[in-house]
């Protein structure tokens, strides 16, 4: 048995075999070969081999997708046969006795740079069909599965580097028990993922983790932040008796999840979810979430060629708005760019996207795009609970500037006769730390904040999260982050607002007492989070809470605070 | 050797289906077949090089064929052509 340690992720024991989730890594090295015409024989049989795939994806496409798709793998199919592309690669490998691999590679470079150069969108487009054909060639030569989740039919614990959101895509999470990654940090990728998956995950546990055989018996645990390989009989047993504890406990949370999160001491708070589409919003309801702290309207943005239209927008705002009722849903207006990339929108790289255009910027920026949103939210929210919340304000101007938009959205629809919300909540996210040092200010011209924490630990920290390297120091544990949390929440509460948290600290066990300390009063969590965290609520005393939110302030390191909560409230050790 | 002279009509020029199915037609044959337009020249068999010609609506193309069939090959070519690759043409 052997031990590899990481950042705790996603609570909860994960048991099961190991399954690598391996991006298709195609790196292959240059060289000449001792005996050409057996290389040329080797390239040939995985020609013969990627048609005979093509063939069958051509078939699943038509059957499934129709002609018009299907057509796209005859198309590839046809590449595949191209004689000129035969020819370049047969004269590299028989006569300059290159392998395979860089023989097909340069061949395909050559004709998908000449397509790129013709200057036609049509044809740079098909650049990109002469690399995929010859990515399905590579594969089969360097003997990489087709897709990096082939093979995966029993549930496993997935092991990879770290994950993208589009290799998520790709998972069947139903055979998915938990993940370990050797890089990234608590909120990385898949560290959001497991958590909104509600499954245990340890990531950054370094290179070894790649090194585990598929199969491999594997013992995940999630709130120590540890992988176990080839644990033995005993220690499987002591996790699995551990698991069933806290499933237990959970069940225990889950009957009680729809009552109200009530202190000892009579102090009620909200309990929200944080959600991304419809689907969202019903496991939120069934999780017994109080309204929805955050409503991401991303995914009406991603994955797709065009910009959606405002009917398309307010049909998807108003499904989720009616499946909530009379509770309040906020809808977080569109957080692009920078990182998350809209491919139609035709944005400039940028060196440095967490600090470039995004979110509230882009969308000031470029009014096409905010505007039917805008008015999409003020229709949808025409007789029902919803606000809205403007991602990533740094200055006043632009809060002014936001709102000077939805005045004029509104002015629009009332001169169109168009239904729309009389009154409308506004609040900002708070995630920049120049936002929470002008909270003051800034709390003047809102109705409420939503505090960030996991951009506004970044931003703090000086950390970009999504760096490996760096990423486990943007804690929100962090004082430094805690500090800024208790003076948005005191300036809020001075001005009469009230304040919100929707980053991933809010369905924290150990920073759940801090935060009601400080007197925080919404709580927006994934929907798994939620059972947890009520009942976490239901067991403190607020009165003695508010001591060690300020002991929490006074601590020098995110550790510090955490054996600071472990020590002072026992209640939090159910968790 | 003989060569051919046609216009292609179709709207998207000789490109996506069109131009598979002008290759794979042009395959069925053993001889060497080249399609010219403008400066560039390509083996009617390549995929890759049809559709580097850049053929749009209403371009002129030359054929060619050299050995074995070229003569069935070269009218086999001209009536996919000539007939808008199997379409009606009403989108001219």
């Amino acid at each position: 048995m052997k031990t590899l340690r990481g950042i705790a992720a996603s609570r909860g024991i994960a048991i099961g075999p190991a399954f690598h989730f391996r991006r298709a890594d195609l790196c292959f090295e240059r060289r000449t070969v001792d005996d050409p015409a057996a290389e040329w024989a080797r390239f040939q049989c995985a020609l013969k081999a990627a048609c005979e795939q093509l063939a069958d994806v051509y078939a699943k496409a038509q059957a499934e997708s129709g002609d018009e798709q299907a057509a796209i793998f005859q198309a590839h199919a046809l590449m595949l046969e191209d004689p000129e592309l035969l020819d370049a690669v047969q004269a590299s490998i028989v006569d300059q006795g290159i392998n395979a691999e860089a023989a097909l590679s340069d061949a395909a470079e050559m004709y998908a740079q000449m397509l790129e150069s013709l200057d036609d969108d049509y044809l740079s487009a098909r650049a990109a069909d002469v690399r995929d054909v010859a990515t399905r060639v590579l594969r089969i030569l360097l003997g990489v599965a087709e897709s990096p989740t082939t093979g995966l039919d029993t549930p496993s614990l997935i092991l990879a580097r770290d994950l993208t959101p589009s290799d998520t895509v790709l998972l069947d999470k139903s055979l998915v028990v938990g993940f370990c990654t050797a890089e990234g940090g608590a909120t990385s990728h898949t560290a959001i993922l497991a958590r909104g998956l509600g499954l245990p995950a340890v990531v950054g546990a370094g290179p070894d983790v790649l090194q585990i055989p598929d199969g491999t018996l594997l013992v995940l645990d999630g709130d120590e932040g540890a992988l176990l390989t080839q644990p033995d009989g005993d220690t499987v047993a002591r996790y699995r008796a551990q698991q069933t504890a806290t499933a237990a406990l959970l069940t225990e949370a889950r009957r009680h999840t729809h009552e109200p999160a009530v202190t000892r001491d009579g102090h009620h708070v909200e309990v929200a979810a944080n959600i991304g589409n419809v689907e969202g919003a019903r496991a939120a309801l069934e999780a017994g979430a109080e309204g929805v702290g955050l409503l991401r309207t991303e995914f009406l943005y991603l994955e797709r060629t065009h910009l959606p239209d405002e009917e398309e927008q307010y049909q998807a705002y108003r499904a989720i708005v009616d499946t909530f009722g009379d509770r309040p849903v906020i809808l977080r207006t569109l957080d692009v760019g920078g990182d998350k990339s809209l491919p139609y929108l035709d944005l400039p790289d940028e060196m440095n996207p967490f600090l470039g255009l995004r979110a509230i910027r882009l969308c000031l920026a470029r009014t096409e795009l905010f505007k039917p949103q805008v008015r999409a939210a003020l229709r949808a929210g025409a007789g029902r609970n919803l606000k809205v919340m403007f991602p990533m304000v740094a200055t006043v101007a632009e809060l002014r500037a936001a709102r000077a938009m939805l005045e004029e959205c509104r002015a629009e629809l009332l001169a169109e006769g168009q239904p729309v919300a009389e009154r409308m909540d506004v609040g900002i996210m708070v995630e920049v730390p120049a936002a929470a040092l002008m909270a003051d200010q800034l709390a003047a011209e809102v109705d409420f904040f939503s505090i960030g924490t996991n951009d506004l630990a970044q931003y703090t920290l000086a950390v970009e999260r999504t760096n490996a390297r760096v990423a486990s120091l943007a804690s929100g544990f962090h004082p430094a982050v805690l500090r800024l949390v208790h003076d948005v929440i005191a300036a809020a509460h001075a001005r009469g607002k009230w304040v919100g948290l929707c980053g991933e600290l809010a369905g924290e066990p150990l920073a759940i007492p801090i935060l009601l300390g400080m007197g925080l009063d919404e709580f927006s969590m994934n929907p798994p989070a939620i059972p947890l965290a009520k009942q976490i609520i239901r067991a403190l005393t607020l009165d003695h809470l508010q001591a060690v939110a300020q002991a929490a302030l006074e601590m020098d390191t995110p550790e510090a605070v955490q054996s600071l909560v472990r020590e002072r409230v026992p209640a939090t050790a159910a968790g | 050797m003989p060569e051919i002279t046609l216009t292609v009509h179709h709207k998207v020029g000789l490109h996506a289906r069109p131009a598979a199915l002008f290759v794979q037609t042009a395959k069925k044959f053993d001889c060497d077949i080249k399609v010219t337009h403008g400066k560039r020249q390509a083996n009617a068999k390549s995929i890759l090089n049809v559709l580097a010609l850049g053929v749009n609506q209403g371009a002129v193309i030359a054929i060619c064929a050299e050995g074995e069939g070229a003569d069935q090959a070269l009218a086999a070519l001209e009536a996919l052509v000539e007939s808008n690759f199997g379409e009606d043409r009403e989108n001219e």
